[in-house]
């Protein structure tokens, strides 16, 4: 589905391919021994062969092409069995050899896909037209140096797969679907620790715009630096406006690199096609082709966890979970694992039923990952572990709290980080289900609200629900919804 | 002692004729006076030398000493060295202390030999007459107003001079074996991978080979299994054993089968040298040996097809050399890419940014089908005369170079003459074969190289072939008048 953007000379089309760079979690460099840990104090973390000193060799770290290769598996991809490195040459001071070690005729991944869900529900499937791997530069330093810059080279030579999509997506929208998909995806694969704000995971947009029917897709600009899911969308979306512009104005687009300020929210030029760099590609004679047998394939095809898509689709089916609430549920590995956790607490240890399921999966989608959003936390950083959390939601089974009051408990355990049952307690939350004493709270309505009383009898229904919230208010909420319902009813009958 | 090989030193040292210190002593002492002739060497290592005699002199007494401790040897300066300038010629690295040993340096270290010191080499490797250093030209100690090939110049006309008995050397396009010819010496480049490139500064990584200049093959056999094999650091090293050389050295030729490379017996070749060579090869049918004529048609395109591929490689592998990290770098850069301009401009030399220059204008946008993919091809087609070749015969034979020694500045201003002086020995590197070159005799005085190649991981059939030779020859015996003395002065 795309979303045309109508103006007064007609609607056009946004086209987005995203380059997505993630960082693999190897222990060490992908052609070199040195650590990849982040936050160390500078080039403490670059040895000789990040230094590239005279004379050195790279040696291709293993790790990295196996967490490539699954990568590749885990996107549908033809893994290829030869791909070759070849060096990608420009000057630079945070790229030490004035190349960068790269794949590109003959990449380790070729041909793969993602589907993401779009607002409707419906399916779109965003083709991957390759991923390789590749090193990281460092890093420019300019702060604090009066004239001069400062190079860090800790980051130099980290291994990096490059994912290049399709230009498939429609939208910003479609885009950000994307890149999260791809977010949980290298973190369920533990490939990446998708850390954006570290830049372990970034991303790069080309981004054009076409009449409506157009078969020519416009000229694009290559978006850089837009390192979180928000400042995708709105990079997307300034540059979409500001091509339309243009092209109404009666200009032309250019070829050009656009760097984005997220300070003001605009993006503007780094270079153009004229100036950029002929980076004169060829193969590194340093490194031999890549060459991978059907058995070494195999074998990483063993190691792939259950993925995103898969998970989702047995908690519709096996749990009866709607297909939003599988997608938030799976959006994380360790916020799946939490639910599943719940949910079987919450069933005694058993399967759960699809009632508990939907019941832990309406809170853990709901309240809970409302409080981590909030507070800017992870699954792993919550303040209510599993089991006090299934704790919570077995005293709504078992009606000792109402749904409503559960809300309020929630937030005290959260606050206080303490046991839904030592909160019901201290603060007296439990539910009245005592009739007599239901009854005698709603006599006392009754007798305090004559004319309301008198107007429902003479036919104003709708203030049922008066007396239900004045029942509530004189018992703090704890009387059972169902009890007072029904008591209520009888009561008002006369 | 300055006339003896490397064995017959090894003999001496166990027969404790004299010491590994008093060896040492007295080669420093050559060395520092041939110096301001020749000017083989950048850097001299007298006190580390002096040190490791020591040390070599302590395992020959515990019985912890292997065949070659207290073997006196140079490195090329394109060796990294720790702790020593490791210059690769240039005023690039003029300032360059290496922090780290060269795979190479770390091994024969390990075998208990002495180093000498770092001899003179064309700038990056790149030259054929050493002309191209930053430290001076290197003079061919038989005539000292020519040249004595390159780029391993110093370490050729060291082991001719008799200052140092066995050199490290490296071979691109022909740097160990065009030099070895031109100065009476034998050289001897590996196979491709053969010996680790950790360590060893890249001219063009897929051609560049290290390996040995010495008086003999005997003496090149003993020290080139301790230097090769496996190197984790070397992706492009060959994980193959290493035979012992020195085992297969004295096998009988009989029935050994030649092939004579057809396209280098051509009008390029000088007729008193194809004469000399052509009287070599006589010399092999009295061993035993059957000449045949072998034809290898790709192999005249060597030329063009090396001229792309190592400029290609070299544009990118001198690319650190940008004056940020480490060697040279100009004064009072106004901006980053005045330090790089300024840097690179001042700190290397004419040819060297020659070859950066034609190597980035091959490998360009536009430009990289029609130059590198189609040197690329050539080079395979290259490559398979090879493989016909040793399909049909053992080793071939041919001249190293077209011509002997030539004068210092002769050919400097026109690099076309001066490349074609590799013309015989560049098809070995692109093949990534093993290749020789043995003295053979003398024409107009100056000593002829008779040039041996073999198949891949031949290098023990190679050392065997050229060893017989020198059996029954002395031209590897020759010393250069000025230099045949006890006593330099």
């Amino acid at each position: 589905m795309s979303a045309p953007i109508s103006s007064k000379e007609g609607g056009w089309e946004t086209v987005i391919g995203l380059e997505i760079h993630a960082q693999l979690s190897t222990a060490s460099k992908i052609f070199s021994g040195s650590a990849t840990a982040y936050g160390a104090s500078p080039n403490s973390q670059a040895n000789l062969v990040d230094l590239a000193y005279p004379g050195v060799l790279p040696v291709l770290n293993q790790e990295a092409v196996r967490m490539a290769v699954k990568f590749g598996l885990a996107v549908s991809a033809t893994v290829t069995e030869r791909s070759v490195f070849a060096r990608k040459n420009y000057f630079y001071p945070d790229l030490p050899k004035g190349y960068q070690i790269s794949q590109y005729e003959l990449p380790i991944v070729a041909r793969g896909h993602m589907d993401i869900v779009l607002d409707d529900g419906s399916r779109k499937r965003i083709g991957i037209t390759r991923a390789h791997l590749e090193e990281d530069a460092g890093k420019s330093l300019h702060e604090g140096l009066g004239k001069l810059s400062g190079i860090d080279l800790n980051r130099a030579g980290t291994p990096l797969i490059e994912i290049v999509s399709e230009p498939d997506m429609r939208s910003a929208k479609e885009a950000v679907a994307y890149l999260k998909k791809v977010h949980t995806l290298v973190r369920y694969l533990e490939i990446c620790d998708g850390n954006m704000q570290e830049g372990s995971f970034r991303c790069d947009a080309n981004v054009s715009v076409r009449r409506i029917g157009a078969e020519k897709f416009g000229t694009r600009a290559e978006i850089k630096n837009i390192n979180s899911f928000r400042f995708v969308e709105k990079a997307i979306n300034y540059e979409v406006a500001r091509q339309i512009d243009v092209l109404e104005g009666g200009g032309k687009v250019v070829q050009e690199t656009r760097l984005y300020d997220p300070d003001k929210g605009e993006t503007r030029s780094m270079r153009s096609k004229e100036e950029a760099n002929d980076y004169r590609y060829f193969p590194d004679p340093d490194l031999l082709p890549v060459e991978l047998d059907a058995a070494f394939i195999a074998g990483v095809q063993k190691t792939l966890p259950e993925l995103p898509d898969q998970k989702a689709a047995r908690f519709v089916a096996t749990l009866g979970l709607s297909e939003y609430d599988a997608g938030v549920l799976t959006s994380s590995k360790e916020l799946a694992a939490y639910y599943e956790e719940v949910a079987k607490l919450l069933a005694g240890g058993k399967e759960p039923s699809r009632e508990q399921a939907k019941l832990a999966a309406n809170w853990v989608a709901g309240s809970l990952a409302a409080a981590l959003n909030e507070h800017n936390l992870e699954i792993t950083g919550s303040r209510i572990d599993a089991k006090r959390f299934a704790g919570l939601l077995g005293r709504i089974v078992d009606n000792t709290i109402s749904g409503k009051i559960a809300k309020d408990v929630f937030e005290a355990m959260w606050a206080e980080g303490k046991d839904a049952d030592a909160i019901i307690e201290s603060q007296g939350l439990k539910q009245i289900t005592d009739t007599g004493a239901i009854e005698k709270a709603i006599d006392e309505v009754m007798a305090k609200n004559p004319g309301q009383l008198a107007d429902y009898r003479s036919g104003k229904d709708k203030l049922f629900g008066f007396f239900v919230g004045q029942v509530m208010k004189s018992t703090g909420g704890k009387a059972n919804p169902a009890q007072l319902n029904e008591l209520l009813k009888k009561k008002l009958a006369g | 002692m300055h006339n003896l090989t490397l064995a017959e030193l090894a003999r001496k040292l166990r027969a404790k004729e004299f010491s590994v210190t008093e060896l040492t002593k007295a080669l420093l002492a050559r060395i520092e006076a041939a110096q301001p002739k020749l000017n083989a060497f950048i850097t001299v290592m007298a006190e580390s030398a002096l040190a490791q005699s020591a040390r070599a002199e302590a395992a020959l007494k515990d019985g912890s000493a292997g065949p070659l401790t207290g073997l006196p040897l140079a490195h090329k300066d394109i060796f990294c060295t720790s702790g020593v300038r490791t210059s690769c010629g240039s005023r690039m690295l003029d300032n360059f202390v290496s922090p780290y040993d060269a795979t190479v340096v770390e091994k024969l270290n390990a075998s208990g030999m002495v180093t000498l010191g770092k001899t003179n080499m064309d700038e990056f490797a790149m030259g054929s007459s050493n002309e191209t250093s930053w430290y001076g030209p290197v003079k061919n100690p038989w005539d000292l107003k020519l040249v004595p090939g390159g780029s391993s110049g110093g370490s050729a006309a060291a082991v001719a001079a008799r200052v140092a008995p066995i050199a490290t050397a490296t071979d691109t396009g022909g740097s160990i074996r065009q030099p070895a010819s031109l100065c009476g010496v034998t050289g001897i480049k590996p196979t491709y991978g053969r010996v680790s490139r950790f360590g060893m500064i890249a001219f063009a990584s897929s051609l560049d080979q290290g390996g040995l200049i010495a008086q003999s093959a005997e003496d090149c056999a003993m020290v080139l299994g301790a230097m090769s094999g496996f190197d984790p650091r070397d992706s492009t090293s060959v994980d193959t054993p290493v035979p012992n050389y020195v085992a297969e050295l004295d096998k009988p030729l009989a029935g050994l089968k030649i092939g004579l490379i057809k396209e280098f017996f051509d009008k390029g070749l000088d007729a008193a040298v194809e004469k000399c060579i052509r009287e070599a090869l006589r010399e092999y049918e009295k061993l035993g040996a059957r000449l045949v004529e072998v034809k290898l048609p790709a192999l005249p395109l060597s030329v063009p097809t090396y001229y792309v591929v190592a400029p290609a490689e070299c544009s990118s592998n001198l690319a650190r050399f940008d004056g940020v990290r480490y060697g040279y770098r100009c004064q009072e850069p106004k901006d980053l890419m005045d330090l790089y301009k300024r840097s690179r401009g001042e700190g290397f030399g004419a040819e060297v940014k020659r070859r950066i220059m034609t190597g980035t204008y091959v490998l360009s946008a536009g430009y990289y089908d029609a130059y590198y993919l189609k040197a690329q091809r050539v080079r395979q087609l290259i490559n398979q005369d090879f493989k016909r070749a040793f399909g049909e015969v053992d080793v071939l034979m041919g001249p190293t170079a077209p011509d002997v020694a030539f004068g210092l500045g002769a050919k400097a201003s026109d690099p076309i003459q001066m490349y074609l002086n590799d013309i015989y020995t560049i098809g070995a590197n692109l093949a990534g074969v093993p290749a020789m070159s043995i003295p053979c005799g003398f024409v107009r005085d100056l000593p002829v190289g008779l040039q041996i190649c073999g198949p891949h991981f031949g290098e023990g059939k190679l050392l065997n072939v050229a060893h017989a030779f020198q059996q029954v020859t002395d031209w590897h015996r020759r010393i250069p008048a000025a230099f045949d003395r006890e006593v330099l002065s």
